[in-house]
């Protein structure tokens, strides 16, 4: 069956890239097979990889396929590559945030956002390829602006940046506000 | 015997963190702060932190003069006009921001929360000297300015900075600069970033030089590419100059730097 072999394909390709690999890019590299068909196989590879009880998944992260270890795992393998792996501190992933939701936004805004400065925050992040500079905004002074790069979608183990969650789906996650819902003391009653 | 005491604060972020602890901490409604309360303890926390010797961020003595301010507005009585025209409450600047600044910092929670890459989940490494190489001529990735910036600042470092000022007569112009680059570009093809900034060239120099590769570059008369991270810059040049761009270049004859 040759959609059977087609999976096979697209697998060994993935297997074999350093970066998630893209609908579009296995489309070119896969230019004897339809477009609709290599989606579909991969759909099913998504779906095989998480059915079975293995150790990798077919993840999709910065808009492409990329294998990776089970999360559940992460203990082991750590032992295997003895590092502590990446830690971020709270003002990095701040400054990340603000900028994922707000981007395309200058270092004024980040400022004003999180009331501290930045600028060496911003830095940091531009060293670990996770923010890009997008250009100039085109007011006095030229400010640069800032968005998030491939690599934070990677790292941050996001599809794209749909699919984070919204603000307000944030909002929702957080314990309520135990005086939102206090209802409004009645004086105009008492005033009339 | 006051050593004796220890006073555990945890670190804020800054102001606005400081603040929404003192909310929590209180219980007290973010849409109806307390404004003195709130504000006696935030100066107390200041105070803490003076006793202790540690430097203040201006970012805190800024949030502090506000909190004073708010507080000050709030003691003035409402004139009539104002009363009509329905003033806002001078806290609800700072609500806002409360407010929006927590969204954000949930929303770090929650970016940390999230399987990463290297901490939670794995993927292969590929630091093979063969699929290193591989990749090398295969696609070099583009560069991205900051690249570019970083690498002239390391050049420029290793240029120590005269202490006299020599006054030349004429610099080389960036036009001229770039006829030099680009006839270097036509006969080898490829040039390292590095290899353009040679020892003993003098600050005007390196600087034009870089100028005349942000031209290039503009122009798209050059490609500068990275094959890997951290590794050698490549300028390679695209193609002859087509006549649009040839008319951009005398342009660029009347700058000078010298």
């Amino acid at each position: 069956m040759s959609g059977k072999s087609l999976r096979a394909i697209i697998e060994s390709l993935i297997f074999v890239h350093d970066q998630p690999l893209t609908l579009d890019r296995l489309a070119l590299i896969l230019e004897e097979y339809e477009r609709a068909d290599i989606r579909a196989a991969l759909e099913e590879l998504v779906e095989e990889y998480s059915a079975g009880e293995r150790g990798i998944v077919l993840a999709q992260v910065a808009g492409g396929y990329q294998l990776r270890s089970r999360p559940e795992h992460a203990d082991y393998i750590r032992r295997l590559t003895k590092s502590k792996g990446v830690k971020f501190s709270q003002s990095a992933l701040e400054t990340l945030a603000i900028i994922a939701y707000r981007q395309p936004v200058t270092r004024a805004e980040v400022e004003y956002l999180r009331g501290v400065d930045s600028g060496g925050v911003l830095k940091s992040l531009l060293e670990k390829k996770l923010l890009r500079i997008l250009g100039k905004k085109d007011v006095p002074g030229k400010p640069l602006i800032y968005g998030t790069s491939r690599e934070f979608l990677e790292l941050f183990s996001l599809k794209d940046l749909g699919s984070l969650p919204t603000l307000k789906e944030i909002q929702e996650l957080v314990p309520p506000d135990p005086f939102a819902d206090q209802p409004e003391l009645p004086l105009e009653v008492v005033e009339a | 015997m006051e050593d004796a005491y220890r006073v555990q604060i945890s670190e804020f972020e800054g102001p606005l963190d400081l603040l929404l602890h003192l909310i929590k901490k209180n219980e007290v409604d973010i849409y109806n702060i307390p404004i003195a309360a709130i504000t006696r303890q935030y100066l107390e926390y200041m105070d803490l932190l003076k006793e202790l010797n540690l430097d203040i961020a201006g970012e805190f003595l800024v949030m502090a003069a506000t909190l004073l301010q708010i507080k000050s507005r709030m003691l003035l009585p409402v004139t009539q006009e104002e009363d009509d025209a329905e003033v806002e409450d001078p806290r609800a600047e700072l609500v806002r921001r409360l407010l929006e600044y927590q969204r954000y910092r949930d929303a770090s929670y929650l970016l940390s929360s999230r399987n990463l890459l290297g901490r939670d989940v794995f993927a292969r490494k590929f630091d093979s000297p063969e699929f290193a190489d591989l990749e090398q001529k295969e696609e070099p990735a583009d560069v991205e300015l900051f690249e570019l910036i970083e690498a002239f600042q390391r050049v420029l470092a290793r240029v120590s900075v005269d202490t006299f000022h020599d006054v030349v007569a004429d610099g080389i112009s960036i036009a001229d600069r770039i006829s030099e680059v680009l006839s270097l570009l036509h006969a080898e093809k490829t040039v390292c970033f590095d290899a353009l900034f040679s020892d003993g060239m003098t600050r005007d120099l390196l600087v034009v030089t870089f100028l005349s590769i942000l031209e290039l570059c503009k122009l798209k008369l050059i490609k500068i590419t990275q094959a890997e991270s951290l590794g050698s810059i490549w300028l390679t040049s695209t193609s002859q100059p087509d006549d649009e761009s040839e008319a951009n270049l005398q342009e660029t004859e009347g700058l000078v730097v010298g």
